[in-house]
């Protein structure tokens, strides 16, 4: 049975590997502007699902449904959080970027605001947000291996950097938005057939958003927990207060409109118009996985609970999942009081002889569903696919950051079409390396990507996007303390507020900034920077005219002057 | 080409596009931070089917409505722009950046 499983995963992950190798080979780049922006020609669904596979990472495959499912309604940080972003990203952002018409985040920064101390800046900022991001991608797919097919966590990670680096590097951002469109498709289908099947069993409802709201399954789940000595399910703020709910979900939402390799995704596309819809497909693709997970996470821990609690400790080990998942470690089962039977309640009170790791969630939907081992293949390949497409785009984020605005906008503007193309392919190389090795050995402050990268986008990209569009009158020494100040002031509180995890020390240094946690704090930044960057550009001199015309300029689709072309 | 009445019409047509945004953010809001966040307890006691109101908001339907409001935007504003005569017709891949691109 094991041995089936395996040798099924093997497969599919070989399929879908050499899938991905043939569409870099095909779209393989010869100049700079396929490179970095596909060649602004991609069709404005096939961009949707590039930002859907782009956005859901191994943590939104893998381990979303169960974070939700321990924090019942509050988990709605993380489902309304990495979705509302889209909102602004499409009615805010895109279509003017879109307009503006060039390769990176920084470009549009550097120039609006006339500055390459500005542009700098804004580089800076995408590669250290991308970085601590892409390490956990890299470790995601060290971990989907170690899992599925037995190979040490190292080997894992180097199969991974060998396959994004192949189409990463020839095919750049082309290569990377077709292999993000297949990805998408592998991904979203690992994830609904096994939730499907849950939910028939359940609700008798296949679809499982139906089976959700039109079953009592949740309000099951609930008084289930409530008698167990666990949180009312569908109560809010049971394990979070209402303040940090609402900063963090807050926080995400302009931290999603605020990630470089998100962005730079609307400059791939033809037009302004396919901006706008593009963003619109991209979230109906994301909604089907951000709506099946709540509810994957009622079904799964309604079933887990029912599976474990009250029964015999023998019995139970019986049953292949668990013997399985008990020896990884992701499940614990302990006969604390020694009477053979089960006690399942809240994982932090004395008597309770149950741990799940929230990843069991997803991971063993299929087999407590009683699904073939192919659907357990398909989610080890869907797993490794959200990873590798999450990892390619930031890769890609990065390496722009370095070889287009660093080192040609800055340092070498005369540097010719093949020098900037070989140097992209450099960087992206370098980048998949550097990546690798922090996957490898992941340094403290990776595990806190959620709060650095949505935190920093929130606080420094989101707010200078925003006013340099909106904002007329907004100019370099406003942009700049205000990205400055938000960015800084954000970093330190997530420094301080995580303490333990990134440098060791034995407590928090600080434990909230006025009530509001790690994760929330980027809307405090995103705030500071706003009133700053008004302050400073109110009391300075007003930005240059062409820089005006070219504010004009980006708000209107087309200019529709007499000079028709 | 005439500078002043080019740049009434386009003014004109940024403003529409603001109060549409405005509209739509307004809803964004209240649908997410304000169904599924600040009024959660009173909304607790009303049910949307088998859930709670402020539950179903914060764990499916602002997310279906958040869809539905950039497709709005994106019907909304081809229609504007076809009005204000500023859609864009793409001839050529290759105008250069300075042209009308940047």
């Amino acid at each position: 049975m094991t041995l089936d499983v395996e040798v099924i995963t093997l497969t599919l992950v070989v399929i879908t590997f050499g899938i991905y190798i043939y569409i870099g080979w095909w779209a393989k780049v010869k100049d700079t502007s396929n490179f970095f922006v596909a060649g602004k020609e991609i069709p404005a669904v096939a961009n949707g699902a590039a930002i859907a596979a782009d956005w859901m990472s191994a943590a939104s495959f893998i381990s979303m449904a169960g974070l939700i499912s321990f924090l019942g309604y509050d988990g709605t940080i993380y489902l309304m959080g990495w979705t509302g972003g889209y909102v602004l990203l499409a009615l805010l952002l895109a279509p003017y970027l879109r307009k503006f018409g060039r390769y990176t985040v920084p470009d549009f920064i550097g120039d609006r605001y006339y500055s390459n101390k500005t542009r700098a800046v804004a580089a800076i900022a995408t590669i250290f947000i991308s970085l601590t991001y892409v390490a956990g991608q890299m470790r995601g797919v060290g971990i989907v291996f170690s899992r599925y097919l037995q190979v040490d966590i190292t080997i894992g990670v180097i199969i991974g950097m060998a396959i994004v680096a192949f189409f990463a590097v020839l095919g750049g951002m082309k290569g990377i938005t077709w292999t993000q469109v297949i990805q998408y498709f592998v991904l979203i289908i690992a994830i609904i057939i096994p939730a499907a099947a849950i939910s028939l069993q359940l609700t008798g409802i296949p679809v499982p958003q139906l089976g959700f709201t039109f079953s009592d399954i949740a309000e099951r789940l609930s008084t289930l927990q409530v008698d167990l000595g666990m949180n009312e399910y569908l109560a809010p703020f049971q394990n979070m207060s209402g303040l940090n709910v609402f900063a963090v979900t807050l926080a995400l939402m302009l931290g999603t409109a605020g990630l470089p390799h998100v962005i730079v995704r609307f400059y791939t596309v033809k037009d302004v118009r396919s901006a706008r819809w593009s963003a619109g497909w991209a979230l109906i693709f994301i909604a089907l996985l951000y709506t099946v997970a709540p509810a994957i996470g009622v079904f799964a821990k309604y079933n887990l609970i029912n599976t474990f609690n009250d029964e015999s400790i023998t019995d139970v080990r019986e049953i292949s999942w668990v013997s399985k998942w008990e020896e990884t470690g992701l499940l614990g089962l302990d006969d604390k009081n020694g009477d053979g039977i089960l006690n399942f309640t809240e994982e932090s009170s004395p008597g309770n002889e149950v741990t799940i790791d929230p990843d069991i969630i997803v991971l063993s939907t299929p087999e407590v569903a009683e699904l073939s081992p192919f659907i357990i293949a398909l989610v080890a390949a869907g797993g490794l696919a959200a990873a590798l497409s999450t990892a390619s785009g930031l890769l890609l984020a990065m390496s722009s950051a370095v070889s287009h605005d660093l080192y040609y906008r800055i340092f070498r503007p005369q540097a010719t079409e093949k020098q900037r193309l070989k140097i992209g392919r450099i960087m992206i190389f370098l980048a998949v390396i550097v990546a690798g090795y922090f996957g490898i050995n992941p340094p403290g402050f990776v595990g806190e990507v959620v709060a650095f990268a949505f935190g920093l986008g929130a606080a420094s990209l989101f707010p200078a996007i925003l006013l340099g569009i909106f904002d007329k009158r907004m100019n370099r020494q406003g942009a700049t303390w205000g990205i400055s100040i938000g960015l800084s002031f954000t970093l330190i509180m997530i420094l301080l507020m995580r303490s333990v995890e990134v440098f060791g020390t034995e407590t928090q240094i600080l434990d909230s900034f006025l009530g509001i946690d790690a994760l929330g704090i980027g809307v405090v930044g995103a705030i500071v920077n706003f009133i700053i960057s008004f302050i400073i550009s109110r009391t300075t001199q007003a930005p240059p005219k062409e820089i005006s015309d070219m504010v004009e300029e980006i708000r209107v689709p087309k200019v529709s002057d007499s000079s028709e072309k | 080409m005439s500078d002043k009445q080019l740049s009434e019409r386009q003014r004109e047509y940024w403003k529409k596009n603001i109060r549409l945004i405005v509209t739509l953010l307004v809803i964004w809001a209240s649908v997410s931070l304000v169904a599924g966040i600040i009024l959660a307890e009173p909304l607790s006691n009303i049910y949307f089917f088998e859930l709670p109101l402020s539950f179903w908001f914060a764990h499916q339907g602002s997310i279906v409505v958040f869809i539905f409001l950039i497709f709005t935007y994106a019907i909304r504003m081809d229609r504007l722009d076809k009005k204000y005569g500023v859609e864009e017709v793409i001839l050529t891949e290759k105008k250069d950046s300075k042209g009308d691109e940047s």
